[in-house]
């Protein structure tokens, strides 16, 4: 069973989640369900630090033993950061994946792209409906 | 698509289905390198039912097969098995199949899962022309259940079950025998790079059996597997699976199954590999390693000194050797190892290099 999602974030229907650093930029990662479905990822594609990407956007790639998936940016904005531990230590994302295993920190363009994503309880309510 | 009886079994376990030539399939129960280290150090159960057994059965079995397979089975004594591969006119690979002499005059086909059913018409359709009438040839895959226990402990736990001993049953041969009142057939042999045994028993019955050794293996540890561990399994015993490296455009030279070939003896695709032979192969099935980071997969593209220079015909991380690991298909002039060449990655180019195979060998 997957860990409960945290109240302080926003969540996508990809299921990546975006915190709100409230100095214009967003830590952005996937959710432990998410991880749950992949299991054993063995290597993460970070992009380049400063690319430019629209909302929703492919980002990321996170790859399993087996399956290859695209991460999505949950906001537009620039790559400012990018989780480096993850290069050599891509199972953080299965680990912590609300937490050590973030994958990108991104400078907002337009702040109020976090209010057309869903809070823990409306993910909550999108998981136990039709996530999969 | 079609179930093994085992599905409700694998449902049970929390098992997460693929479709795998037509069959619902587990690829894993937890998860993937979990299942494959199980393997690799202790022991793993894999329902391997969609796989298909056909019957060859008559005094003409012997002459027939020597004209449907490239090998040379003569020499192949009742509980023995043969690896070998079924040609068609143009030496392509129909597939590839384990031949199991039960008898003088009784076979047993076990071939892939995506092939069972054309390899039962070529059968049948070659008997006819060539003339084999004497000949009963079966599917008997619907009632034939297939279970492998692999890995170092495999044998302990299945010693358990059985009357006879398991230490004298060598490599690739094969016993009747019964387990619990349970007519079985089980060979030493697998797709692993493990030691280990393949078992087939009455379908009904499999089930049952399958219970039986998770319940016997529990305190080594056994794990049910699942195909995404297979897979992985075999790439790092640098073992082919059909449908990657192998189809019917493709001959046993191109894939360095020229141990499975006696160009001496006639058979169907002989006089195409013969002068595949003379002229020398375009293409090379190789074992390659990343050097750059990043996981090559299948059908992505090969590059050599910015020319098209092959495909990636399976590609993974490998669990026990961490590092990504494939096999692919180049230019005979590119094949050699330690040839450094680039994969496309999402458009991008990675450097790679080829490297002996098999990736992994265990320790004896």
């Amino acid at each position: 069973m997957y860990q409960p999602n945290p109240e302080d974030r926003k969540y996508s229907k990809d299921h990546e989640w975006a915190v709100d650093n409230k100095d214009g930029t967003v830590t952005m990662g996937i959710s432990d369900y998410a991880q749950e479905q992949l299991t054993d990822i063995v290597f993460v594609e970070l992009p380049d630090i400063g690319r430019q990407v629209a909302q929703f956007e492919q980002l990321a790639v996170v790859e399993s033993v087996k399956s290859v998936s695209d991460i999505y940016a949950p906001v537009s904005g620039t790559v400012i950061d990018v989780n480096k531990a993850l290069e050599d230590q891509p199972e953080l994302v299965n680990q912590d994946a609300f937490g050590e295993g973030w994958i990108v920190k991104l400078q907002m363009v337009d702040p109020s792209e976090l209010d057309t994503l869903m809070d823990a309880a409306a993910y909550d309510d999108y998981l136990e409906r039709d996530g999969d | 698509m079609r179930k093994t009886p085992l599905y409700d079994h694998h449902a049970a376990l929390g098992a997460k289905f693929t479709n795998f030539g037509g069959w619902s399939m587990p690829v894993q129960y937890t998860n993937i390198i979990e299942e494959h280290l199980a393997t690799r150090n202790i022991v793993g159960l894999f329902d391997i039912c969609h796989m298909g057994q056909i019957e060859v059965k008559g005094h003409q079995g012997f002459s027939f097969l020597q004209q449907i397979m490239s090998r040379n089975l003569e020499g192949q004594k009742p509980g023995q098995i043969k690896l070998c591969v079924m040609t068609n006119e143009e030496g392509g690979i129909l597939d590839d199949l384990t031949v199991y002499k039960l008898e003088d005059e009784l076979y047993m086909l076990v071939t892939n899962a995506s092939t069972r059913q054309k390899d039962f018409e070529w059968l049948i359709n070659k008997s006819r022309e060539l003339g084999f009438d004497q000949l009963q040839i079966k599917d008997i895959g619907d009632e034939t259940g297939k279970l492998d226990i692999q890995g170092p402990k495999a044998q302990k736990v299945l010693q358990r079950l059985l009357a006879d001993d398991l230490t004298s049953l060598r490599f690739y041969r094969a016993i009747r025998t019964t387990i619990q009142n349970m007519p079985v057939i089980l060979s030493r042999s697998g797709y692993t790079g493990e030691d280990g045994f393949e078992i087939y028993s009455p379908a009904n019955k499999t089930g049952e059996l399958w219970d039986l050794i998770l319940k016997t293996g529990a305190d080594e540890g056994i794990k049910p597997v699942g195909l995404g561990a297979r897979d992985t399994l075999r790439l790092e015993a640098g073992m082919m699976l059909y449908g990657h490296e192998m189809d019917e455009t493709i001959t046993p030279f191109e894939v360095v199954y020229d141990w499975l070939v006696d160009l001496k003896k006639d058979f169907i695709g002989c006089a195409a590999l013969r002068r595949q032979k003379e002229d020398g192969i375009p293409r090379k099935l190789v074992g390659f390693e990343m050097i750059d980071r990043g996981i090559a997969r299948a059908d992505y593209k090969i590059w050599k000194d910015g020319r098209d220079a092959g495909i990636v015909t399976s590609g993974t991380f490998s669990p026990s050797l961490h590092k990504a690991i494939g096999m692919a298909f180049v230019p005979l002039e590119y094949s050699q190892e330690q040839t450094e060449m680039d994969i496309e990655i999402r458009g991008g180019k990675f450097k790679a290099k080829i490297t002996s195979l098999p990736f992994y060998k265990r320790k004896k």
